[in-house]
C-alpha cells in the first residue's frame, strides 16, 4: 500500500530575509537556495515537510505549508504598509 | 500566513538583529510555544533587560516592559506579585542575567515565584560590540579580553538548579523543536522556570574567534551538546566537554505567589473581627 | 467613625498615610533609620490584601515597585542614604516611563555608611538630580509626625495625578520621634484614583499634550498590551532615535511638574509679611527654627520663617516675593549649604542669605538659629 506523497508550498518574506543561508545550508533536500542574497525555492517538488528551514530561520521570512485547497489570498505581514490608514485597504 | 506571527507586533518587524543572529530563531521558538498552550495574549506580560536579546520584547504583542540591565527579573517579580493571574514570561541574555543581574536571578529561583525565564545565551555582550561576559568558553577572544578570556564561565542551569528554581532546562537555536517543547513545559511549570537558550552570534563571538558564518557557528554549537538522556547513559570521557541539553531538572515546589496568596487568606480570617490597627487606615476599596 | 487619636512615630505615620492613599504593594530593604516602614507593611499589608516582599537589594526593591505599579497597585518603597543611591538608575526609569511610585527617605548622616542613627538632610539636592538627565520629580518634606501622614498621602495623590515619583524626604529624628497624631476619618480620606484610558484599539500610551500633558497609561493584564521602555520612545511607546521624538519627550516630562509648580508646591510660613530676618527650613531644622524665630519676634525683632513642605518644586514665587522685603534670610540645615543654593539661586543678590550647616550628627538647638537671627537683624 503507497501513501499518498504529501506536497508542500513555501511562503517567502523576501522583505525579512536578511540572506544569513542557514534555511539553505539546514534543509535536507537542498530545496533552497540564495538569489541576490534573498531565500529562494528552487526545487519545492523535493521538500519533506521537514520545517527546519521555518523553524531556524531567525527572521520568519520563510514558511512550509502543507499545499491543500488553494488558501484565500491574505494580507502578508512583510508587505504590508503599515504606514496606510486601514481605509486604504481594498479587499 | 501563519498564526505564529498574529503573536508579533508585525507593524515592528523585520526586527533589528543581524543577519543570521540566534535570538530571532530563539523568540520565534517562545511564540510557538505559546501559541501550542493557546495562551491568551491579554493575560501575558513579557518583561525584559537591556542587551540585543531583551529588545525581542518590543516586537512581541503582549504587555511588554523593557526595563534597566539585569533587573528584568526584580520588575517582573512585582507584576507577578501584584497581579499573580497574569502569565509573567522574562527574556534576558547571558550578561544581563548571570553579571549584573546575578543577584536577582539566584533570588527569583530561590523564591521559586512563577516566572518563566528565557536566558537567550550567546555567550558575549553584543549590543555594546563584543565584551566577554561570564558566560563566555576561556581563552575567547572579547573586546575587553583582547589576550583571551581568563575567566571561567557559570554553568547557568547549575546555578539556576542550586537556587531553588523548580523547573530548568537547555537547548540551542539548533535544536528548534527541542526547544519549543522545553519552553512549553517551563511556560506550564508554576513555579521558576528556567530555560538557557544558547544561540550563536556571528557578529562578534563568531568573527572574533573565527568561528565562521551562522551556519558554520550552528555546526558548532551542535557538536558541542549533548542530550542529558542520552549522556546519562555514556561513561564520563564521551560527556567530558560537552554541554547537555534537555530538561535538567523539574522538581515542582510551592510557588511564591500562591504562598503568598495563602498567607493573605489566613491573615485576613484571623483579623476578621479584630479592631484597632493602622490597617484601618486603609480605603475600603481601591 | 470617630477620629483617631494615636501616639505615633513618624515611620509609622508615613505607612498610615501610604495606607489611607490605597498603597497595596510595599517591596524594600531594611535599613535603618526606615526599617519601621517595611516592618509595618509587612505586617498591615496583608490585613487588607496587599502584597509585601522583602527583596535582595534596594535595586530590586524599586524596580519591583514599579512593575507592581505599571501591575495597576499603588507602590511603595521606604530607604535612607546608600539605598537612595543605589535607586537612582530605575528612579530615572520611573521618570522617564512615567510610572507612578512614592519613595520615602528617611535621611540620616552620609556620605557612604555615616552615622546609621543621627539625622541629616543631606539628599536635597540628590532628591532632585541624583539619577542622570533631565527628569521630573516630586520631593516632600514633612515636618512633624502629623505631616508624616498627610504628605505621604500627598505623595501618592501628586505621583498618580503627574505620573512623576514621588520622594517623601524626612530625617532619623521626624522618623523616630513620636507625637500625638489626630488621624482624619477614612471616610473623609479620598485618594486620587488613577485616570483609565477609554478605547483599547489604536491606544497609544504616551500620547499626551506637548506642553506638559500626562499621557492616560493603561496597568498591565487590562487588553491594552503595550510597550514600556526606558529607551527614549514616541507616542505608541516604540524606541525612537529621532531627534525631535526626543526633545519633545524631555520637555514635555520637566513641564508636568514646572507648568503645575504652584499646585504642587505647599508650604508653611509665620510672620513674613513684615519679616526683615527670615529664616528658611524644612523637616527636623524647621522645628528649632520655629522656636527661635517666635522667641525672636518677642524679643522685638522682625522674625518669620518659611517651611517647605515641598523642596522640589522649588517654590521660586514663595522665596522672591521674601528678598523683596527681607534683608537678611538663614537658611539652616544639616548639610553644608544644599536648599541655601536654591535659595541664593533665587534670590539673587537681593537680600543677604546666610547659611548655617550642621554636620555633626545633631538636631539644631532652637539657641543656635536664635542666636544667628539676633546677630543678624
Amino acid at each position: 500500500m503507497s501513501e499518498q506523497k504529501k506536497v508542500f508550498f513555501h511562503v517567502v518574506r523576501e522583505k525579512w530575509c536578511k540572506g544569513c543561508n542557514i534555511c539553505v545550508a539546514f534543509c535536507p533536500k537542498q530545496v533552497l537556495e540564495l538569489k541576490g542574497g534573498k531565500v529562494a525555492v528552487a526545487r519545492p517538488e523535493d521538500c519533506i515537510g521537514c520545517r527546519m528551514c521555518e523553524l531556524r530561520c531567525p527572521d520568519y521570512a520563510i514558511e512550509v505549508h502543507e499545499k491543500g485547497p488553494e488558501p484565500a489570498p491574505g494580507k502578508d505581514a512583510a508587505n504590508h504598509d503599515y504606514d496606510l490608514p486601514p481605509e486604504a485597504d481594498h479587499a | 500566513m501563519s498564526e505564529m506571527l498574529s503573536y508579533f507586533r508585525q507593524e515592528r518587524l523585520p526586527h533589528i538583529w543581524c543577519p543570521g543572529c540566534g535570538h530571532g530563531t530563539i523568540t520565534g521558538a517562545l511564540v510557538r510555544a505559546i501559541e501550542r498552550l493557546g495562551l491568551d495574549k491579554n493575560k501575558v506580560c513579557v518583561v525584559s533587560g537591556i542587551g540585543c536579546s531583551s529588545r525581542a520584547v518590543g516586537y512581541l504583542d503582549f504587555d511588554t516592559l523593557h526595563t534597566a540591565h539585569g533587573r528584568a527579573l526584580a520588575f517582573a517579580t512585582g507584576i507577578k506579585l501584584a497581579r499573580p493571574d497574569l502569565k509573567v514570561i522574562v527574556m534576558t541574555g547571558d550578561g544581563d542575567c548571570t553579571a549584573i543581574g546575578g543577584n536577582h536571578f539566584i533570588h527569583a529561583a530561590r523564591r521559586n515565584i512563577g516566572i518563566t525565564t528565557i536566558v537567550m545565551n550567546n555567550e558575549i555582550y553584543g549590543m555594546t560590540s563584543g565584551q566577554y561576559s561570564p558566560m563566555t568558553p576561556k581563552g575567547f577572544i572579547g573586546t575587553t579580553a583582547p589576550y583571551g578570556n581568563l575567566e571561567p564561565h557559570f554553568d547557568l542551569c547549575e546555578l539556576a538548579k542550586a537556587s531553588g528554581a523548580s523547573y530548568v532546562a537547555r537547548a540551542t537555536s539548533f535544536h528548534v523543536p527541542l526547544l519549543i517543547d522545553l519552553i512549553e513545559k517551563a511556560l506550564q511549570n508554576d513555579g521558576f522556570s528556567v530555560v538557557e537558550a544558547i544561540a550563536q552570534c556571528p557578529t562578534y563571538l563568531g568573527r572574533r574567534n573565527k568561528l565562521g558564518s551562522a551556519v558554520d557557528m550552528l555546526n558548532w554549537i551542535k557538536d558541542q551538546t549533548i542530550n542529558a538522556k542520552a549522556a546519562a547513559a555514556l561513561p564520563p570521557e564521551k560527556r567530558e566537554g560537552k554541554l547537555l541539553i534537555g530538561e535538567l531538572h523539574n522538581a515542582p515546589a510551592p510557588e511564591y505567589t500562591a504562598s503568598y496568596g495563602e498567607l493573605v487568606t489566613k491573615v485576613q480570617r484571623s483579623f476578621e473581627n479584630v479592631k484597632g490597627g493602622l490597617w484601618e487606615c486603609a480605603p475600603n476599596s481601591d | 467613625m470617630p477620629k483617631t487619636i494615636k501616639l505615633m512615630q513618624g515611620n509609622e505615620a508615613c505607612t498610615a498615610g501610604a495606607l489611607a492613599a490605597g498603597l497595596r504593594f510595599y517591596a524594600g530593604y531594611p535599613i535603618t533609620p526606615s526599617t519601621e516602614i517595611a516592618e509595618l507593611c509587612s505586617e498591615e499589608l496583608p490585613k487588607i490584601g496587599g502584597k509585601f516582599v522583602q527583596m535582595e537589594d534596594e535595586i530590586g526593591s524599586i524596580a519591583a515597585i514599579i512593575g507592581a505599579s505599571l501591575a495597576g497597585k499603588k507602590s511603595m518603597t521606604a530607604t535612607s542614604g546608600p539605598g537612595f543611591s543605589l535607586m537612582q538608575e530605575c528612579l530615572g526609569y520611573a521618570s522617564l516611563c512615567e510610572v507612578p511610585i512614592v519613595i520615602v527617605n528617611v535621611q540620616r548622616m552620609g556620605p557612604s555608611t555615616g552615622m546609621p542613627t543621627s539625622p541629616a538632610q543631606g539628599e536635597v539636592m540628590q532628591s532632585r538630580w541624583g539619577t542622570h538627565g533631565d527628569h521630573p520629580v516630586i520631593v516632600l518634606a514633612p515636618g512633624n509626625v502629623r505631616e508624616c501622614f498627610d504628605l505621604t498621602l500627598r505623595a501618592f495623590d501628586l505621583s498618580e495625578k503627574y505620573r512623576v515619583p514621588a520622594i517623601v524626604l524626612t530625617d532619623e529624628v521626624i522618623g523616630h520621634m513620636r507625637e500625638k497624631v489626630e488621624l482624619p476619618d477614612p471616610a473623609d480620606v479620598k485618594p486620587l484614583r488613577r485616570a483609565a484610558p477609554a478605547g483599547r484599539t489604536g491606544y497609544k500610551p504616551y500620547a499626551a499634550d506637548p506642553n506638559g500633558g500626562v499621557p492616560l497609561m493603561a496597568s498591565f493584564g487590562e487588553g491594552y498590551r503595550y510597550h514600556v521602555t526606558g529607551l527614549f520612545h514616541d507616542e505608541t511607546g516604540a524606541p525612537s532615535s529621532k531627534t525631535e521624538v526626543a526633545d519633545r519627550l524631555v520637555r514635555r516630562l520637566q513641564a508636568k511638574v514646572d507648568l503645575h509648580a504652584d499646585e504642587i508646591c505647599d508650604y508653611a510660613s509665620e510672620s513674613l509679611e513684615d519679616c526683615e530676618v527670615a529664616v528658611i527650613s524644612f523637616g527636623s531644622s524647621a522645628m528649632s527654627s520655629l522656636s527661635a524665630v517666635r522667641r525672636a519676634r518677642k524679643e522685638g525683632v522682625k522674625a518669620g520663617m518659611l517651611r517647605l513642605k515641598t523642596i522640589w518644586p522649588f517654590p521660586e514665587k514663595a522665596v522672591r516675593e521674601l528678598a523683596g522685603h527681607a534683608k537678611t534670610i538663614l537658611v539652616p540645615e544639616m548639610n553644608l549649604g544644599q536648599l541655601a543654593l536654591e535659595v541664593e539661586r533665587v534670590v539673587a543678590g537681593r537680600a543677604r542669605v546666610v547659611r548655617i550647616g550642621k554636620v555633626n550628627g545633631e538636631l539644631f538647638r532652637p539657641e543656635e538659629i536664635h542666636s544667628a537671627v539676633m546677630g543678624a537683624k
